[in-house]
């Protein structure tokens, strides 16, 4: 689905990332965690191509990113869901609009759609806000509504800058929940996040696998997790 | 230009959908309205003296190939005996047809602009005029004074070309100073509404960072901002040609004696062209706001 082989990343003269090698398979479900400015952010931005790799290369659904045309980009990313750590949304469509976008340039803006749109909102409970303006959200509803977002259009991968970051106990572990369903269905989830909590329960319930960057380098983390 | 067609073809059918992702505020909607509002009127009053001058160049064109006229001056008890004489020179001469001395009621006619009416043309010792006109490859001008100064001495003949071939000349000229003018028009349009289209794409970099995180391909992206501003450049054109059409409606003319000033305006079907400038602008609209979608989308990517 999404595979790096000896990937490595540079930017301005310096070596972000270097020698990552893994695939991220349906059905698997990852954490990436790392200090800030590790290169978390850098690395979900190579999964779903917003960069290119300096070394190596990065295969998406069996094709090179190199190969990939910015109509074929887009093409991969429709079957990406990316939730992105700053949340950024269409300011002038309300919440509901912002959360079927992915719907209506997919061409999916059928009644089914719109159910399942409904249904969405209230799982991560902003029915109530539905026509609300993104600007009028507060930090975990705008999560709330880009993860919903993300995974409308029910993608093959999703991948979650820190997801729960700005969300009380309560609603990240209903996040979490929502995306172990997605993951049960066989899509593949990565969340970098720095919530080991998050971690400690969703590896309760699923067999996840904890990446941390570390040195520049993608590692398996240890049993401290 | 298939390409074209079917932008126009999807332009007409819409997008509700797509277009909402563009936000709908901004200058860039007062600057596109308007531009094509004053472009649309400036092109009605270029498309009106285009078609104006070419009206008048086709009128003296035609007069030009209608033929010439002699003038014959002579003594009142000479003047029958000479018309008769350049009647019978002009039936023997090869390229020329329809020869006709003008009667008083003709003449009156022509001097009265200048002398008023009520003149007494049987009693005024003023020349008689006979016309023709040209057939084939036309007469030979210089035989045919040499032939009159022998056998008509009071003749003179008047080659309307002589005078004529300059002014249908300039009346050409300025036809195609109009389809120049409109062709500058029409470029001005573009070109502003290309600055607007890329004002409001750097404007909406954020909107289009979110449509491509979430899939959309440039074409949809292109096309939401090609549609918006092109039913604007429809919509403000539509306006101006009105205005236009309404100016050009109210000037004042003189009928049949219109020149190229006093004259400017539509004639019978003419008045339909006018009606084609607002599409032409919905598709220069379309072409430069997709050119500048296209560049960019690809500079932002």
């Amino acid at each position: 689905m999404i595979a790096f082989d000896n990937v490595a990343y540079s930017y301005g003269g310096g070596e972000l990332l270097t020698g990552i090698t893994l695939a991220l398979a349906p059905g698997s479900f990852h954490f990436l965690t790392g200090p800030s400015g590790a290169g978390k952010t850098t690395f979900l931005k190579l999964c779903y191509a917003a960069l290119r790799p300096t070394g190596g290369e990065v295969r998406l659904f069996d094709r090179s990113v190199f190969a990939l045309d910015r109509d074929g980009v887009a093409a991969a990313r429709r079957r990406i869901g990316v939730v992105h750590q700053d949340c950024q949304f269409l300011d002038h469509l309300s919440v509901a609009d912002n959360v079927a976008l992915p719907l209506t340039v997919a061409g999916l803006d059928g009644q089914a759609a719109r159910r399942d749109l409904a249904e969405l909102l209230a799982w991560v409970g902003l029915t109530h806000r539905a026509e609300a303006r993104p600007p009028e959200l507060s930090g975990g509803e705008r999560q709330r509504a880009a993860l919903a977002r993300a995974v409308i259009v029910s993608p093959d991968a999703i991948l979650a800058d820190e997801p729960t970051g700005n969300v009380d106990w309560e609603m990240s572990q209903r996040l979490l929940t929502l995306l172990l369903e997605l993951n049960r269905m066989g899509k593949a989830v990565m969340i970098a996040t720095h919530d080991l909590a998050l971690i400690r329960s969703a590896k309760s319930q699923v067999q996840a696998r904890v990446l941390r960057i570390s040195n520049r380098r993608v590692q398996l983390a240890g049993a401290d997790l | 230009m298939k390409g074209l067609a079917r932008q126009l073809a999807a332009l007409a059918r819409g997008d509700a959908a797509a277009d909402r992702v563009v936000p709908p505020a901004g200058f860039t909607v007062r600057l596109t309205l308007f531009a094509a509002a004053a472009m649309a009127f400036l092109a009605v009053f270029a498309l009106a003296l285009s078609l104006a001058a070419g009206r008048l160049a086709d009128r003296w064109g035609e007069e030009l190939a209608r033929g010439a006229t002699l003038r014959i001056q002579a003594a009142p008890e000479e003047m029958d005996r000479q018309v008769a004489a350049a009647l019978r020179v002009l039936e023997t001469t090869p390229g020329v047809s329809g020869a006709r001395a003008l009667d008083d009621a003709e003449q009156r006619a022509l001097l009265e602009p200048w002398l008023g009416p009520d003149i007494p043309v049987d009693r005024l010792p003023i020349p008689r005029l006979v016309t023709f006109s040209e057939t084939g490859d036309g007469y030979d001008a210089a035989g045919l004074r040499l032939r009159l100064s022998a056998e008509v001495p009071g003749a003179v003949l008047d080659d309307h070309a002589r005078w004529r071939a300059p002014l249908v000349a300039a009346a050409g000229g300025l036809r195609l100073f109009g389809w120049m003018a409109l062709l500058l028009i029409f470029g001005a349009m573009a070109a502003m509404v290309t600055l607007a289209a890329n004002a409001a794409l750097a404007a909406n970099a954020q909107v289009i960072a979110v449509l491509r995180l979430i899939g959309a391909t440039d074409a949809y992206i292109a096309g939401a901002f090609v549609r918006r501003f092109t039913a604007r450049a429809l919509a403000g054109a539509a306006a101006g040609t009105g205005a236009g059409v309404l100016a050009v409606a109210l000037l004042p003319g003189t009928g049949d004696a219109a020149g190229v000033l006093t004259g400017l305006g539509f004639a019978g079907w003419h008045w339909l062209v006018p009606l084609l400038v607002p599409p032409l602008a919905a598709a220069t609209a379309l072409l430069a706001t997709r050119a500048a979608a296209r560049r960019v989308l690809r500079d932002l990517a």
